[in-house]
């Protein structure tokens, strides 16, 4: 089976600092895969760079999505070619209602597909459909973009964005901060039914917990802007216990990479 | 870096084509520049005025001598040589007053077509009455033997100086009083055209009224006057566009607008306001220096939403005098500024009355080099006993070159008003701007979306027609050449 994801030697910078050095990742379709690693490692930039976020700049390497070379697109082609990025921190957009801003997303991406429009009334019924499963009441499709929302609603709504957009790709940016046990497990039930044999997933976390809900296929440890370290889900539970202090003691990049 | 990225995506995504640039090929009968006591006789004649408008044209011309142009206005511009305007132009066509629509010049009613507005009633939104002002003359008044069934008059204010000369005389320059300020003072000396609207007591007005001024002519100033009396327990929601060729030269518009709501009547005067704004540099486009003033008498209400997207200077303050007890006053407002265009607009509300209420609603937008500011009054006279007023005034930052100004005013003479102010500033952020491409929209839709959710509150207020056409009106203002 071909590659969805190819990440080749990729280094990145922002404002004009080395933070990606050298990462190599390879993403069947259907897989999850888990990233860890302590602050500053680079997980949130990785998500950022491989969506194209402006600043972000791809200094060398390879990213490929489907075949397709990803680091050549625009930010919003990307988003249409399949890559969605659940945000750790999502930005209110005062009133533009949720149902307006979605319905202009997926317009734009069935659209740039070829694809004919969904008609309002087919969308409110799939967003309708897309609330409940989430547990948000359907009254939120008509507040403004994360106006007001608590921290918990606001990855519910990411969530929300993600079941109606159907990507291929989908990068989950720390979406277990600042949940309580009981929003983790709304969230992780969420990205379990949206498990598929033509969907990927990497989920980036600072702790194990999450992938008690999310079961990862394979878990890479992220450190100083490469992975050093790849396995099952049971390397998720062996970093719980060490944490990730080993790291900083291991001997030099190149012999780990292997 | 996301200051840079900003600023040069909303450029972008800022250079828009203006749609209404065109001129309409049409020959004009137009003064000679200049203006003196002579000039306004020859107005009055082309207008076959009576002795009375004459006179009171020719006495505010003489209190115009005497005053001077106000500059206490956050906004920059060479000073207008008021002998080098023309103060009339006509299409000849319209000499012959053509009795009806097979008589006009197709040419005027195509540029009425052109900008979406055609005069062919069957064409026309089923439920708007219109009076299309050209240059100096009104060219056109639909649907008025409909509202005339219903009492109503709709028609250009040049007849209703011949047909209704005790309205006119009762009203005209009881809101706006001749010497009010500068440019209402020339408004009274050389207006041309603009409406006339009179609702009969107790009655609703079976339709929205409309007026589109459209600037032709070049050289000329537009010196437009509307009344609109609404007698006891009427309603009336009326409706106002323009727009102006692109040019080189600055065009002057002074309009001066009265509103009458008489005991327990209401009216709605809404604005889209799209005169040539001037290129990106600041070349050419309309000054736009308006007076609009309404009186509310007891229970009546007043309430003036205006979208404000056009003209390179704008200096415009729609108010409300709460005369009589519980009456209401309400002003709903989005300016946008882009390129070098300068606004100082907002609104004043005089409570005198008791109990009286207004709120103010105020959206600023600029981006480019643009200065945009918000400047209001609220007035609490001694008598307002238990008044009220809520004022709102939110800026929006496009980019990091542009100004955002709020001049709040606030004078109370009354223990028990109330007065609440908020003001916001906010940026159209870099975070707003990925999360909107991150879902796969293109710039200049997250941009049009951002801007649009930001105006929600105003938009609202608009009649349904003029909502659709205001959103339009953003998203190509917005509208560029982002690839």
């Amino acid at each position: 089976m071909s590659n969805l994801l190819t990440i080749k030697d990729l280094h990145a910078s922002v404002e004009e600092k080395n933070i990606i050095k050298g990462l190599n990742l390879e993403v069947k379709p259907g897989e999850v895969h888990a990233i860890m690693g302590p602050n500053g490692a680079g997980k949130s930039t990785m998500g950022y760079v491989l969506s194209g976020r402006d600043g972000y700049s791809v200094e060398s390497g390879s990213v490929t999505l489907d075949g397709e070379d990803l680091l050549d697109m625009e930010t919003e082609e990307r988003a249409r070619a399949g890559l969605f990025l659940a945000f750790q921190y999502p930005v209110e957009i005062p009133g533009v209602s949720n149902l307006e801003f979605l319905k202009a997303a997926v317009d734009a991406q069935r659209e740039a597909r070829g694809e004919e429009a969904v008609t309002s009334a087919e969308f409110l019924k799939e967003a309708k459909a897309a609330c409940k499963q989430v547990n948000l009441p359907v009254s939120f499709l008509k507040r403004g973009v994360n106006e007001g929302f608590s921290g918990g609603e606001k990855k519910r709504n990411e969530l929300m964005q993600m079941l109606l957009l159907k990507p291929k790709l989908c990068i989950l940016d720390e979406t277990d901060s600042g949940l309580d046990i009981d929003a983790l497990q709304v969230v992780a039930e969420g990205v379990n039914s949206q498990r598929s044999a033509d969907r990927s997933f990497i989920v980036v976390t600072h702790y194990q917990r999450l992938l008690d809900y999310i079961k990862p296929d394979f878990v890479h440890v992220l450190s100083d802007g490469k992975i050093v370290k790849s396995g099952d889900a049971s390397l998720a539970h062996e970093l719980e216990a060490q944490g990730y202090a080993w790291l900083q003691t291991e001997p030099a990049e190149d012999e780990l990479e292997g | 870096m996301s200051e840079f990225y900003m600023t040069e995506q909303i450029d972008k995504a800022l250079a828009r084509e203006y749609e209404a640039g065109f001129v309409s090929d049409v020959e004009s009968e137009t003064f000679m520049p200049g203006l003196d006591e002579d000039v306004i006789r020859r107005i009055s004649e082309m207008k076959g005025e009576p002795e009375w408008m004459l006179e009171w044209r020719l006495s505010a011309f003489r209190d115009w001598l005497k005053m001077d142009e106000p500059d206490w206005a956050l906004v920059d511009y060479p000073k207008i040589d008021f002998q080098a305007i023309s103060y009339y132009s006509a299409p000849k066509s319209m000499k012959d007053k053509p009795k009806s629509l097979d008589e006009v010049d197709p040419e005027l009613l195509r540029t009425y077509e052109k900008l979406g507005i055609p005069l062919i009633e069957q064409q026309m939104l089923a439920g708007v009455a219109v009076d299309a002002v050209f240059d100096s003359v009104s060219v056109v008044t639909t649907f008025r033997e409909k509202l005339e069934e219903a009492g109503v008059i709709f028609c250009p204010i040049s007849e209703a100086v011949h047909k209704h000369p005790d309205l006119v005389k009762k009203y005209l320059g009881s809101v706006v009083p001749k010497k009010d300020n500068y440019y209402a003072a020339l408004n009274c000396a050389v207006f041309t055209d603009g409406s006339f609207v009179y609702i009969p007591k107790g009655t609703r007005c079976p339709m929205e009224l409309s007026t589109y001024f459209r600037i032709n002519e070049q050289n000329t100033g537009q010196f437009e006057r509307t009344l609109i009396i609404a007698d006891e327990g009427s309603h009336v929601s009326y409706l106002e566009g323009c727009t102006a060729p692109q040019r080189d030269e600055n065009q002057l518009h002074a309009a001066v607008v009265e509103l009458v709501a008489l005991d327990d009547a209401e009216i709605k005067y809404s604005t889209v306001q799209n005169w040539y704004p001037g290129d990106e540099e600041g070349k050419g486009g309309i000054y736009n220096f308006v007076t609009k003033r309404g009186v509310c008498h007891t229970n009546a209400k007043i309430s003036w939403t205006q979208v404000e997207t056009g003209s390179a200077v704008t200096w415009k303050y729609p108010s409300c005098v709460l005369k009589g007890d519980n009456s209401i006053g309400e002003f709903y407002s989005v300016a946008l500024t882009r390129g070098r265009q300068q606004a100082d607009t907002g609104t004043k509300m005089i409570h005198l009355g008791k109990n009286t209420k207004s709120t103010i609603i105020s959206k600023g937008i600029s981006a480019g080099k643009s200065n945009n500011s918000y400047r209001g009054l609220v007035r609490m006279n001694p008598g307002a006993e238990g008044a009220r007023n809520f004022t709102q005034c939110d800026s929006l930052l496009i980019g990091d070159q542009c100004g955002a100004h709020t001049f709040p005013y606030v004078e109370s003479r009354n223990p028990s008003a109330i007065v609440e102010h908020e003001a916001t500033t906010s940026k159209v952020s870099d975070e707003q701007m990925f999360l909107c491409q991150q879902r796969g929209l293109d710039p200049e839709k997250a941009v049009s979306m951002i801007v649009n959710g930001f105006c929600k509150e105003v938009f609202k207020e608009l009649p349904m027609e003029f909502a659709v056409e205001a959103g339009k009106l953003l998203e190509i203002s917005l509208e560029g050449s982002v690839g």
